[in-house]
């Protein structure tokens, strides 16, 4: 955990549609206090994360659907002309194809970074993640990896995942749960654009196949204090971002800004909530979650993807199995419903800030 | 083809004024490839399209109200508003999709292909003699599952007809620079059926070759795989702002635009006056028009809709705690049920 320096700094917005602003409760040691931080928005923290990549490794590769304009979210602006097209490409419309081509580029040492164009285009390129990606290094004896040691290249495919407002069945899906039973892969989310540009450079130079979620819905809403020099954020380590000792939530990615906002709400209310960004999915921080817990007692997961399966369930099991006699209610988890991710239906089928308020209330109050 | 530009205008007009919303992916250009090829199809036949699909579901004859109602997400739409604009059917016009994802829709195609093959020489229904046209585009034939159903088509024989919709781009991504040959035509012969070129923006050369393809699927001679040269006018979606295509090109395909083409070609050879196009137009017009009101005053669906669909049974997720079933549970909407 971080030193926490600046509480509840608010955030200007781009476009007020259809979010409500959001604070990150946070401003964390990222190490260097070496100031130049500009505000920027996720797309543009994303970018320079891949600018510095590219520079800082001449054997890096960028690679994806549309890529070379910039992409469908400007993620990859100017990374061609300044990197050449050699490095950073465009390839045809094969998932399957530009997955398994990452893999084989990080197999003979490079650090390849993949995009897929919506998360929801990710499953032709589950099988080479899951049968692939994930296990090269344990079957090869560690000969050959997504990831060679001596250089620490690596495999590290980036796709936007989560509702965005009007997207429908295939724009809209949350697949972490699907790679999160993939031992071998590592799964990681940012909630803001400080932490994407860390957790993205660290992914990138992780020497494991990583899977890194950006909340699309994010992309232009989400505007922050990004430091412009290079930066990593530690994989693996969930971060509080508000104390509190009546109840812990943990939740990633977009869906922590309505988690916090419900929080706001609570707090009214005189609940005093903890909220855990998890930031890492797989492998993920057990020990914070569970410390937290062991105060607070009580302890509600809220996700994007439906709840049967989804990734809730794992931590659930987990906190249950470590903190059974600690806990005060059930484990709440608010989530998506368990059909297809609707189109007209999105506003009922979302897990709102009043949907969470209400199993704060009911966790509390068990 | 009038309806569909029509159409396709009133579209966009709408989304801009909030009406309907999400991705909407409009078709303007491409109308002689639909018009060419389905409609000189019977109501059994099969289509299976992409996201682009507003105009192939009207050409199949899925009325233009059902399908502005569908885009307003309305309970009136072909799919009850649970679709939207990428996800047109009609189980009465054999309409099986519209398909956000691209290549999805061609192993579905391919199955239904089967199916009226299977009747024909299994089942002996002797008169059956269906045929299926997979839709798709340039972008798409570099996916792997475009492959595959070429292959099982050849090697089954099966009465369906690819049609590639060529415009040249995949949002951004040049055809041209993105494919290893970009004459998709000839990837035909290499699995074994004949691969055609035309040009697309011509809607009665189109005829010519679909009346062709569609014949030989007809008489079970198989697959065949139609590239027709296209373009479309507007950008990818209504939020592509369409910046990266040359003026150039666009001006010299807008010059090809099949329904100006066609016009000039009934006027030249006087098989209509100015005046009998004229009466057309008006009265697409107020198809159109009659349409956006339809759907304008129809009822957005209930919550209770929402649970609906998922399995056959609406029953299917199960009983809860409470003894009652799931879905019958206001909770289970909230997504709070376990609490």
């Amino acid at each position: 955990m971080g030193l926490r320096n600046i509480i509840g700094k608010r955030l200007g917005l781009g476009l007020v549609r259809r979010r409500k602003p959001f604070s990150t409760a946070t401003c964390d040691g990222d190490g260097n206090g070496n100031g130049n931080a500009k505000s920027i928005n996720l797309y543009s923290a994303i970018n320079q994360a891949l600018h510095i990549a590219l520079e800082t490794d001449n054997r890096a590769f960028v690679f994806g659907e549309d890529v070379s304009f910039g992409g469908v979210f400007r993620c990859t602006t100017g990374l061609s002309d300044r990197f050449g097209k050699a490095r950073v490409f465009n390839t045809p419309l094969c998932e399957q194809g530009i997955v398994g081509f990452g893999i084989g580029l990080a197999a003979m040492g490079n650090r390849a970074i993949a995009e897929i164009q919506f998360a929801d285009y990710i499953y032709p390129a589950f099988d080479q993640i899951v049968n692939e990606a994930a296990k090269f290094r344990y079957r090869s004896g560690n000969q050959f990896n997504c990831g060679v040691s001596n250089k620490f290249p690596g495999l590290t495919i980036r796709a936007p995942y989560g509702a965005v407002g009007h997207g429908g069945h295939y724009h809209s899906q949350s697949p972490e749960a699907f790679f999160c039973h993939v031992p071998g892969i590592k799964v990681v989310i940012p909630r803001s654009p400080r932490q994407a540009k860390g957790l993205l450079l660290s992914c990138i130079r992780d020497p494991n196949p990583v899977v890194f979620f950006e909340p699309k819905w994010l992309y232009r809403l989400a505007v922050e204090e990004v430091p412009e020099h290079d930066y990593m954020l530690p994989l693996s380590e969930a971060e509080v971002i508000r104390q509190g000792s009546d109840i812990t939530l943990v939740g990633w990615g977009a869906q922590l800004s309505v988690m916090e906002q419900a929080c706001n709400e609570a707090e009214k209310d005189g609940i005093s909530c903890e909220l855990i960004d998890l930031k890492t999915l797989l492998p993920w921080d057990k020990e914070t979650v569970e410390a937290s817990v062991r105060k607070t007692g009580r302890v509600l997961i809220s996700h994007e993807a439906p709840v049967t399966g989804g990734f809730g369930a794992e931590i659930s099991a987990s906190i249950v199995e470590r903190c059974f006699l600690r806990l005060e209610a059930p484990v709440a988890r608010v989530c998506g419903l368990d059909t297809p991710f609707p189109l007209v239906f999105e506003p009922f089928y979302m897990p709102t800030k009043n949907k969470i308020l209400d199993a704060i209330k009911a966790t509390v109050n068990y | 083809m009038i309806l569909g530009r029509a159409f396709e205008d009133m579209c966009a007009q709408m989304y801009y004024r909030g009406k309907m919303f999400g991705f909407v992916h409009l078709y303007n250009g491409q109308e002689a490839v639909s018009t060419g090829f389905i409609k000189l199809l019977k109501q059994q036949d099969s289509v299976v399209s992409t996201y682009r699909d507003h105009v192939h579901a009207l050409s199949k004859g899925v009325p233009a109200r059902a399908v502005m109602s569908e885009l307003f997400g309305k309970t009136t739409g072909c799919c009850r508003g649970q679709g939207g604009s990428m996800h047109m059917f009609s189980r009465e016009h054999n309409l099986l999709g519209g398909f956000a994802f691209i290549g999805e829709g061609i192993p579905v195609a391919t199955g239904a292909a089967f199916t009226s093959k299977y009747k024909r020489e299994v089942l002996k229904e002797a008169d059956c003699d269906h045929v299926t046209l997979a839709f798709f585009g340039d972008g798409t034939c570099n996916n792997g599952q475009f492959f595959e159903c070429l292959n099982m088509a050849a090697l089954w024989k099966l009465p369906i007809v690819f049609v590639v919709e060529n415009n040249l781009w995949a949002i951004g991504m040049s055809h041209l620079r993105a494919t290893s040959d970009p004459q998709i035509y000839k990837k035909g012969p290499a699995f074994g059926m004949p691969g055609i070129h035309v040009d697309g923006m011509d809607v009665l050369k189109v005829r010519e070759v679909a009346k062709d393809a569609i014949g030989r699927a007809r008489r079970g001679e198989g697959p065949t795989l139609v590239e027709c040269e296209t373009y479309r006018f507007r950008g990818h979606s209504l939020a592509d702002p369409d910046e990266l295509r040359d003026p150039a090109e666009k001006a010299h395909y807008a010059a090809r635009d099949p329904i100006t083409a066609l016009k000039k070609y009934l006027i030249e050879n006087s098989l209509a006056s100015e005046a009998d196009l004229k009466a057309i137009d008006k009265k697409i017009d107020e198809v159109v028009e009659d349409a956006v009101e339809f759907a304008d005053e129809s009822p957005v669906p209930s919550q209770s809709q929402l649970l609906e669909n998922v399995f056959a049974d609406p029953k299917g997720f199960g009983i809860g705690p409470d003894g009652r079933y799931r879905c019958e549970d206001p909770k289970f909407t909230e997504g709070t049920a376990h609490v």
